[in-house]
């Protein structure tokens, strides 16, 4: 069994929904983005997603793209962020699913990627522009090695291919909870519950939900129905509104918070009500 | 103009020309792109839309557009030639399409799959301005609704056809990410996309992007190739010796070579932009030190770092400022029968002017890298050998650019 699949197993026997993080592996640098990622495992965050950047992330909203260029300037690479997971695995026991666009990948080829992901301590995979369709030998090759393939579902995914992505599938399903890219919400999308439910029809394989989630509420409101809430550009947020000297605090007090921990409150750098997603 | 001859070279059923293109999209878009390719084969299976484009392009565009014999232009070329001459050289005039550049053939073809889709709005991205002010004046005459995605960079030198999108009733969108060129356009009005799918048909406007699209707009393009080859027969009684012009995307490109790929004895030959010098960042000759790789739905040859991310591009020329190239060229690359080079800024620049004092036109700057590696062709030819350029459109944006240009260089 898999940690991703131990990790949805633990929750679903202890009744509560998950948490899944989603950073920007580099922002605001490689060593900070180390300790993020420690941070957030010790405040509780089930599964970490650690974002790759890139320089056309055309899935993603403002706020991940900028995330994206500044850890391209601190001079994160594919190369460097498996570096940055194989540095911080042995002190987390959250899951690590690395988040990708294609390019970075297939410019360091299917083979050696997958050996180096393996050999850093990556648990699972996703890349956003390689749908199913185009993931048969990608997705075998992470098989092989160990590594779970991630695949999304959106709104506007047929049942057909729900069932397909929950055969090739492994370790959870990440739905997205509507239309467009990363970014902002107030409120979860009407959809979204319904988008699970389809999901659900098809598979007993666990449901993380991302987009625009960014508040406490959300999180519970979604576990209502999903096994997970993802949690991306509302973080990113309170990563870059952090006074310097308390970004980890802040990193940790906003998991807490999000997670309903009993005395958690707010960072004073959240604004979530514009920020939110993933 | 003769009729379309839809279907006759699909890349298989994935969208793939050999290893070349694809569907590399996120999730939300695959839904929506398997919709347009089923649109689209059945619109160019309907006789009655080969008809209303037909209709189009003949009583709104001017096609067909003339071929000229560009004499004097030969002549000048002549004077400084040796004793084996120089080729002839005849225009393929799409500078004198409806909007000044082909990019109206593929507009008015997608804006029709639109209408028939049911989609009220309509986003694009442009580069040089071409395609959107062609994609502005089809959706002007269809009555749809006109989003265009354009870089900052782009807004500025070609700021004559910002104007002319906005008078034809066009949003035009301001893009200041990345490299504030076409590839950013691309992004953004992806992203437009994927959060308006419903009602919103996105109109690429180049053989770029996830299958259809390549397949698509080759073939709304290949009505050039149709008519020059039934033109030069016409004109000379036989086929050119070759066929020559400039990649962006590789559109115009494709559109002219689709009528002659058939014959073997035609050479086809694509220019990209070489800018300044073929060092990363200086130039758009993907071709020339570009590696294949995935970028926009498609996977062709991309200008790349070693780490995978795109590199900034450079040419004088907007709509040839691009990291990545059509699939089909790829393929056709590979199997050898195309084959690319690239003209410099420079070299661009003195074929413009050229064209401008020898025979009265002036050529859009994208076209004028194809007069230029066109010139040195002929001369490599030699006399009575047979030549077509190209021409995809006409100066006048880059007027104002090249004035400024000069006064720079006094
Ligand atoms: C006149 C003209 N020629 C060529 C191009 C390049 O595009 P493509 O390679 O798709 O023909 C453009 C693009 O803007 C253009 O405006």
């Amino acid at each position: 069994m898999s940690r991703l699949e131990r990790t949805f197993e633990t929750l679903r026997r202890r009744g509560r929904p998950g948490l899944v993080t989603f950073t920007t592996a580099g922002d605001p640098d490689l060593e900070r983005s180390a300790a993020i990622l420690r941070a957030l495992d010790r405040a509780g965050a089930d599964v970490l997603e650690v974002g790759v950047p890139f320089s056309d992330p055309l899935a993603d909203g403002p706020v991940i793209q900028r995330a994206s260029e500044r850890a391209l300037r601190a001079g994160a690479t594919l190369a460097r962020v498996l570096d940055l997971v194989a540095a911080v695995r042995p002190d987390i026991s959250a899951g690590i699913v690395l988040f990708s666009y294609a390019n970075p990948i297939v410019r360091m080829g299917t083979t050696p990627f997958v050996e180096r992901a393996a050999s850093a301590g990556v648990d699972g995979v996703l890349v956003l522009d390689l749908p199913i369709e185009e993931a048969d030998r990608f997705r075998d090759r992470t098989i092989e090695a160990g590594i779970d393939p991630i695949f999304l579902l959106s709104p506007t995914t047929t049942d057909a291919r729900i069932r397909r992505a929950a055969e090739l599938g492994r370790g959870f399903l990440y739905g997205i909870s509507r239309l467009g890219v990363t970014g902002a919400r107030d409120a979860i999308a009407t959809g979204a519950e319904a988008l699970v439910a389809r999901i659900r029809s098809a598979t007993d394989l666990p449901i993380a939900l991302g987009f625009g989630i960014s508040r406490p509420e959300h999180v519970a409101e979604v576990g209502r129905w999903a096994d997970a809430a993802v949690v991306g550009s509302a973080l990113i947020e309170v990563i870059a509104r952090a006074a310097p000297d308390r970004v980890l605090d802040d990193v940790e007090r906003y998991v807490r918070w999000l997670r309903g921990e009993s005395g958690a409150t707010a960072p004073s750098a959240t604004m979530p009500a514009t920020a939110g997603e993933r | 103009m003769t009729v379309p001859d839809f279907g006759r070279r699909d890349p298989d059923e994935r969208g793939y020309f050999g290893e070349y293109g694809g569907r590399f999209v996120p999730e939300t878009l695959v839904a929506p792109v398997e919709e347009l390719e089923q649109a689209y084969r059945q619109a160019r299976e309907d006789p009655a839309f080969s008809a209303d484009l037909e209709a189009l392009l003949r009583h709104y565009v001017g096609r067909p557009t003339p071929v000229y014999e560009a004499t004097r232009l030969r002549a000048a070329l002549e004077a400084e030639a040796g004793p084996e001459g120089v080729a002839r050289i005849f225009l393929k005039r799409e500078d004198l399409a409806h909007t000044g550049a082909h990019k109206i053939n593929n507009a008015l073809g997608q804006a029709l799959l639109a209408v028939r889709m049911g989609k009220r709005r309509v986003v694009a991205e442009t580069g040089a301005g071409q395609h959107g002010v062609a994609t502005a004046t089809a959706c002007a005459l269809l009555g749809l609704d006109c989003e265009v995605y354009m870089g900052a960079d782009d807004m500025r030198r070609q700021a004559l056809n910002v104007y002319r999108m906005r008078l034809l009733g066009a949003t035009v969108s301001q893009v200041d990410a990345g490299s504030r060129t076409l590839k950013d356009a691309i992004n953004e009005a992806m992203r437009d996309w994927v959060t308006n799918v419903q009602d919103t048909y996105y109109l690429l406007g180049s053989v770029l992007g996830p299958h259809p699209y390549p397949l698509m707009v080759r073939e709304f393009q290949s009505v050039i190739g149709r008519e020059a080859r039934t033109q030069m027969d016409e004109l000379v009684g036989r086929m050119p010796d070759a066929v020559v012009a400039c990649v962006g995307g590789g559109s115009n490109a494709l559109g002219i070579f689709d009528g002659f790929v058939d014959d073997a004895n035609v050479a086809l030959i694509g220019v990209e932009a070489g800018g300044e010098a073929l060092v990363a960042g200086r130039h758009a000759a993907r071709f020339a030190t570009g590696v294949a790789g995935v970028l926009q739905g498609t996977r062709s040859y991309l200008l790349q770092d070693l780490d995978g991310n795109i590199e900034p591009t450079h040419s004088v020329s907007a709509g040839l400022d691009y990291a990545a190239v059509g699939p089909e060229h790829a393929w056709l690359r590979d199997l050898g029968r195309a084959r690319y080079a690239s003209a410099s800024d420079d070299e661009a620049l003195a074929a413009f002017r050229l064209l401008a004092r020898t025979e009265g036109i002036l050529p859009a700057l994208e076209s004028a890298h194809a007069v230029s590696h066109a010139c040195r062709v002929a001369r490599e030819l030699g006399r009575d050998r047979i030549l077509v350029v190209n021409l995809s459109g006409r100066g006048d944006k880059d007027v104002d650019a090249i004035r400024a240009r000069e006064t720079v260089e006094g």
